[in-house]
């Protein structure tokens, strides 16, 4: 892949939060890129990171309470050393941003055009007849029908789908070169869900953009994805592409997920279940294999004292030598 | 919006209806009739009874009850026991009196709560903030009678700035300057006293809910579009924040007429709250009646314009 093709460089980036005059790292040392025409998918369940991830990117931590590290690079520049005014020219023109909840994401007491047509004011040169063709534009473009009498409505007179819809084309409405999508589709029934993901893609071989889709779904990442960062503890514990990672999992986390989708070719009777949670943000430990908890049949001399990133072959990286001895605990270890 | 806005008026008619039943009720559960206090020794009970039989008061209930609310459509409420004036005029009098003083009571309110509250919320936890903080705890703990009799004491008396009671001064000439200055001064006192004991309630509103909203997820949307942090304020949140504040507005406007028997009675200002308690204390029945029907209405009309002005601001209440 040519280097021109790469939008946004990740660099050693911690997101910390403070809980009584400590900062926590939500997100620990994530490296990433994603280039153009890109879907990158970011993996974990709950509490992992992922969305903490996607706000900083976006720049949307409070700085009071938030200590970020690290390098954000979008056309050289580091976008963490932003000021508000020079990130609100990035946000929404640049990267775009797609929310989890279609209920709650839009405001109530605006008609879904004015809320469509805000971002456009503050990135174009678009006068008022302008940008109203230009919603009714996009509101097509998102696939909803009769599109102007739609842009008068307010959100609590749409459906769930439309609405998520509408925040599409909120986040498209500058045309951005980078899309973050975070869990675009957990709040949505089955066959919107997979609307949308075909919408996603659509708009996507239009615009040429870079996504980056935030879920706790393998099959969605299976069936969109290009490549997949497993995030665990607010680390990146394996990163490959869609079918290396599947085919060739390794990570131990990676491979208990995926051991855990229920498979339709071997019905039995229990779904795989991971031990334990994931750990509290404060009760972390600082050093070692943060999956080491939830595999204590593993043991500690398999796992790094400082675990690293591993790049096995060209692409896919694993933290940690865990992996080489991994076993799920009703299966014999190789000792 | 005006099929809305209709049903809610029919919806008034069997309201008004009770209450108007149980207002008679209640009036005719009071002991004695206007002509009991005509009554002395000399007084020739066949006399009594004649004037009783002509004003109707024999006549059976529910025609007796047909009949005050005929004559109350029309405003008459007829004659003030105490004042030997008609009723209607009794109230119209305090009533002017009362609207000036709560529109000034209002406009002051809303001056000071308004800003407080919005900024508070914006930057909680500030110096600012926890100074108003402070401000509210103070006015709602203080208790109402208290705080006017520290504002009439120190700038009535001790510093002599105001007036200490009546609604003007004797002997002014009606449509001068003065006369309207006078006005205006004797104003001042009481209004100023309801504005800061009012204040704290819209003030906590407004602060909590900008905190709330704030962390909403439309907010974040628009943070998202790059709108600038103001205008994510103006646009987004304060919109969102003053909701509870608008659904309340309703009864703000109509309860100007009905006044406060607190600062009325302290101040001595002739307003609705003081004809209120005076004619309790008097027993001036007629008045007390009228009275409680025209702020029972008045609270009935409250109730409807908040409903109408919360439909305005806040789409999701519209009914199609």
């Amino acid at each position: 892949m040519a280097a021109g093709d790469q939008l946004l460089d990740i660099q050693d980036l911690h997101t910390g939060f403070r809980i009584k005059d400590e900062y926590y790292d939500a997100v620990d040392d994530v490296s990433l890129t994603l280039d153009k025409n890109e879907i990158l998918a970011i993996v974990g369940e709950s509490g992992c990171g992922k969305s903490t991830l996607a706000t900083t990117i976006m720049g949307l931590h409070d700085s009071k309470n938030t200590r970020i590290t690290g390098e954000i690079i979008y056309n050289d520049l580091n976008l963490i050393d932003l000021n508000e005014t020079l990130y609100n020219q990035i946000r929404g023109n640049d990267i775009g941003m797609i929310f989890q909840d279609p209920l709650s994401a839009l405001n109530p007491l605006m008609r879904v055009g004015d809320q469509i047509a805000e971002g456009l004011t503050y990135h174009t040169t678009l006068n008022k007849e302008q940008r109203t063709e230009r919603v009714l534009e996009l509101l097509d473009q998102v696939g909803i029908p009769d599109p102007l009498r739609i842009s008068k409505q307010f959100p609590h007179e749409l459906s769930g789908g439309m609405r998520q819809r509408v925040i599409i084309a909120i986040a498209i409405s500058c045309k951005p070169p980078i899309i973050i999508a975070d869990e675009p589709t957990t709040a949505l029934d089955v066959t919107i869900q997979a609307q949308i993901l075909d919408l996603l893609k659509d708009l996507q071989a239009e615009t040429q953009a870079g996504i980056i889709l935030i879920t706790h779904d393998l099959g969605v990442v299976a069936e969109t994805a290009d490549r997949v960062a497993v995030m665990y503890a607010g680390q990146i514990i394996e990163q490959a592409t869609v079918q290396e990672l599947f085919e060739n999992p390794l990570h131990p986390y990676t491979r208990s997920l995926l051991n855990s989708m229920p498979q339709e070719d071997a019905v039995t009777d229990e779904l795989h279940v991971i031990e334990g949670v994931v750990p509290s943000l404060t009760k972390l430990p600082h050093h070692g294999c943060r999956f080491a908890q939830r595999i204590p049949w593993i043991p500690a001399r398999e796992h790094e004292t400082d675990p690293i990133l591993h790049e096995v072959t060209p692409g896919h990286l694993v933290r940690c030598t865990c992996y080489k001895h991994f076993h799920f605990k009703d299966e014999k270890g190789e000792e | 919006m005006w099929k809305t806005i209709l049903r809610r008026i029919l919806l008034m008619i069997p309201q008004v209806i009770i209450l108007s039943v149980f207002i008679f009720a209640l009036a005719k559960a009071m002991p004695g009739d206007p002509f009991t206090g005509l009554i002395t020794p000399n007084t020739d009970p066949n006399r009594i009874e004649e004037l009783r039989e002509q004003s109707g008061l024999n006549d059976p209930w529910p025609e007796q009850y047909v009949n005050w609310v005929k004559k109350a459509a029309t405003g008459d409420f007829g004659q003030s026991y105490v004042k030997k004036m008609p009723v209607a005029t009794v109230i119209a009098d305090k009533a002017i009196n009362t609207v000036w003083l709560s529109l000034l009571t209002f406009v002051l309110t809303y001056a000071i709560a308004l800003p407080l509250g919005l900024l508070a919320g914006r930057y909680q936890n500030s110096i600012f903030d926890r100074i108003v903080v402070i401000y509210n705890y103070v006015s709602f703990a203080i208790p109402p009678f208290v705080l006017s009799l520290v504002m009439l004491w120190f700038f009535g008396y001790k510093l002599g700035w105001f007036p200490t009671s009546g609604s003007g001064t004797v002997g002014l000439v009606q449509g001068t300057f003065s006369y309207a200055w006078d006005k205006v001064m004797h104003l001042i006192l009481p209004a100023v006293t309801q504005a800061l004991l009012a204040t704290a309630v819209t003030i906590q509103y407004l602060r909590t809910e900008v905190i709330d909203a704030k962390t909403q997820d439309y907010v974040r949307t628009a943070r998202s579009k790059g709108v600038p942090e103001g205008k994510v304020y103006t646009r987004h949140i304060f919109r969102n924040a003053s909701l509870p504040v608008a659904s309340t507005l309703g009864y703000e406007i109509t309860g100007l007429i009905g006044g406060s028997i607190f600062i009325e009675t302290i101040f001595g200002y002739p307003g609705m709250g003081k004809l209120f308690i005076d004619s309790l204390v008097g027993r001036d029945y007629s008045v007390i009646t009228a009275l409680v029907l025209i702020l029972g209405i008045d609270t009935l009309v409250g109730t409807l314009l908040s409903d109408i002005i919360l439909s305005i601001v806040d789409p999701r209440i519209r009914i199609q």
